[in-house]
């Protein structure tokens, strides 16, 4: 009966995936999640006693946890994510831990209280997976919020690391004394955090997918310590996915996985740098801005990170809707990697009642720049850099872009001169058809507004 | 000689989980492409919540132990998978509710 449970708990979690392959099936997917959790959990209910602690427990984390979820802005969602990653991975260690103290519960030893040969090498690994995903995503969660900047760590000391973490995990299997496992434990947390630390800010996207790859790992880890199906088969639908989205972030960067861990590349603030303060652009007014685009007879609009750090959705939508009152044509056009994390443009658009069928990927649109009157850009700057395709010396070289420099006009709205989040100078602002509009986005989007 | 032997023959009860583990794999990949991109922040904030499906374990932990400290762990362990568990599916639903409305 038990084990049934938990097998219908595992197809509802398939489900619930298989759900987000389009928008209307995306809700009735989301049930089928919470359907699957309830029922694991009444299963894993039927097979204890005594479970009064449980819900004490339940009841103060289901209420912190609602209470985050309702608060958060979509602009925190990436911290929001990164920092529930942690909570996976240190629930994962805990559970490892109490696994090692006392293995007659989870019936992986034998009368005599030895835990098998195989259970010590899983509660080990597993414990390690844990503890990475914890501490890595909580300097992920530190360097979203901008309360830590990182710094270099060198890859040999994250290898020694390493080579000691599997040194204890192996002496833990061979003494079967929890002193290694706990050294293993205290190692992985260290790595953690070295690790993450000198990982480049404009990688951010791809750190939090892998993190959710992890946190992934780390519960089919206890799936294999508890030999209990539905905990490894949920991890790995979740390592899977996580791996896919780190993926297509990599892609979206033309960087491979590798170079984003150990941050070849882009960590030198490099190439361009600041040398262009100098060079003259041409600044626009928002009045400049509403005559273009009400001339205008289709406007692309390419939101980036800036769009969400200033809150600009909503006067942006609302401008939309007036210029397409006017019969201009309005699309959006989304970047994989623009924002903080995966699909976070779609979000905030969707936030602010944007039509689903206004918005396109990059592959989609473009095309259209070629034909499309203005190009407004709207807090992005690296994913419309013609560096990345001109220049080979460029340490974003080879990164597939939105070519906005196609567009008959260039708006660029930019809170100050200053380089993108890779640190590279754009070639754009100088380029006779671009015209700046220095300021908060959502400000000039109102004071564009306000002229219409 | 004797444990390393007992080392390389798997148990049938692990061989059992790594099966079912490179399946689960395979479903996870092939569901996982089929997902639309302008659901993936979605798709990470679910994800998030059924990873946390390991209470279970924090849950055996929490009632059954003996030992006071595997106890305390199991305890700790519950109260942040719940955190997880609640707070995931609400900020999904929240999310596919905006993607939803029109």
């Amino acid at each position: 009966m038990v084990n049934l449970l938990y097998l219908i708990a595992a197809i509802c979690f398939i489900l619930a995936l298989k759900g987000l392959s389009s928008a209307s099936s995306s809700r009735s997917g989301n049930l089928f999640g919470i359907f699957g959790m309830i029922l694991a959990c009444c299963a894993a209910f039927m097979s204890t006693s005594n479970i009064g602690l449980v819900l004490l427990a339940m009841a103060i984390g289901g209420g912190v946890g609602i209470f985050i979820a309702q608060k958060v802005s979509m602009t925190q969602l990436p911290e929001m994510v990164a920092g529930f990653h942690s909570l996976v991975g240190l629930a994962a260690l805990l559970i490892d831990f109490s696994a090692c103290f006392s293995p007659q519960l989870f019936g992986i030893c034998d009368v005599s209280g030895h835990i098998f040969v195989s259970s010590l090498f899983e509660i080990g690994l597993g414990g390690a997976i844990g503890a990475i995903t914890f501490t890595g995503s909580v300097i992920a969660f530190m360097k979203l919020r901008g309360i830590y900047k990182g710094r270099s760590v060198t890859f040999a000391f994250n290898f020694t690391l390493l080579a000691l973490i599997i040194l204890s995990i192996l002496g833990f299997v061979f003494t079967e004394n929890n002193l290694y496992f706990i050294i293993a434990s205290v190692l992985s947390l260290i790595f953690g955090i070295t690790f993450i630390v000198p990982i480049g800010g404009a990688d951010m996207p791809v750190v939090v997918s892998m993190l959710n790859s992890y946190s992934g790992w780390a519960a089919s880890g206890i799936g294999f310590t508890l030999h209990n199906d539905l905990l490894i088969i949920t991890g790995a639908l979740v390592g899977a996915s996580g791996a896919i989205l780190s993926y297509i972030m990599c892609k979206g960067m033309n960087r491979s996985l590798f170079e984003v861990l150990f941050s070849t590349g882009a960590s030198v603030s490099a190439t361009g740098g600041n040398k262009g303060q100098d060079r003259s652009y041409k600044k626009g007014a928002p009045e400049d801005a509403a005559f273009l685009l009400k001339n205008a007879s289709s406007v692309i609009i390419v939101p980036g990170y800036g769009m969400a750090t200033s809150q600009a959705q909503h006067s942006l939508k609302e401008m939309a809707d007036i210029l397409k009152k006017e019969g201009v044509s309005v699309k959006y056009a989304i970047h994989p990697v623009a924002g903080r994390m995966p699909g976070h443009m779609n979000v905030l658009l969707a936030e602010a009642n944007v039509p689903y069928e206004d918005v396109f990927e990059l592959d989609e649109i473009n095309n259209d720049f070629a034909s499309c009157d203005v190009a407004l850009v709207v807090g992005a700057n690296d994913v419309t850099n013609p560096a990345a395709k001109n220049d080979p010396t460029s340490s974003i070289y080879g990164m597939p872009i939105l070519e906005v420099s196609k567009a008959k006009t260039v708006l660029f709205l930019k809170r100050s001169m200053n380089a993108g989040y890779a640190g590279v100078d754009n070639e754009l602002f100088y380029a006779p058809n671009t015209m700046l509009l220095l300021g908060d986005a959502k400000k000039t989007t109102e004071a564009i507004i306000k002229v219409l | 000689m004797e444990f390393i032997q007992n080392f390389f023959q798997i148990p049938a009860e692990s061989l059992h989980s790594i099966t079912v583990f490179i399946l689960a794999c395979f479903v996870g990949y092939y569901v996982v492409w089929k997902v639309t991109p302008a659901l993936h922040a979605p798709l990470m904030s679910v994800t998030n919540a059924i990873s946390s499906v390991i209470i279970i374990g924090a849950i055996f932990a929490a009632s059954g132990s003996i030992s006071l400290n595997s106890k305390i762990f199991g305890f700790l362990a519950v109260l942040f998978a719940s955190i997880n568990i609640f707070g995931g599916f609400m900020v999904t639903h929240r999310m596919l509710k905006m993607f939803q409305k029109k």
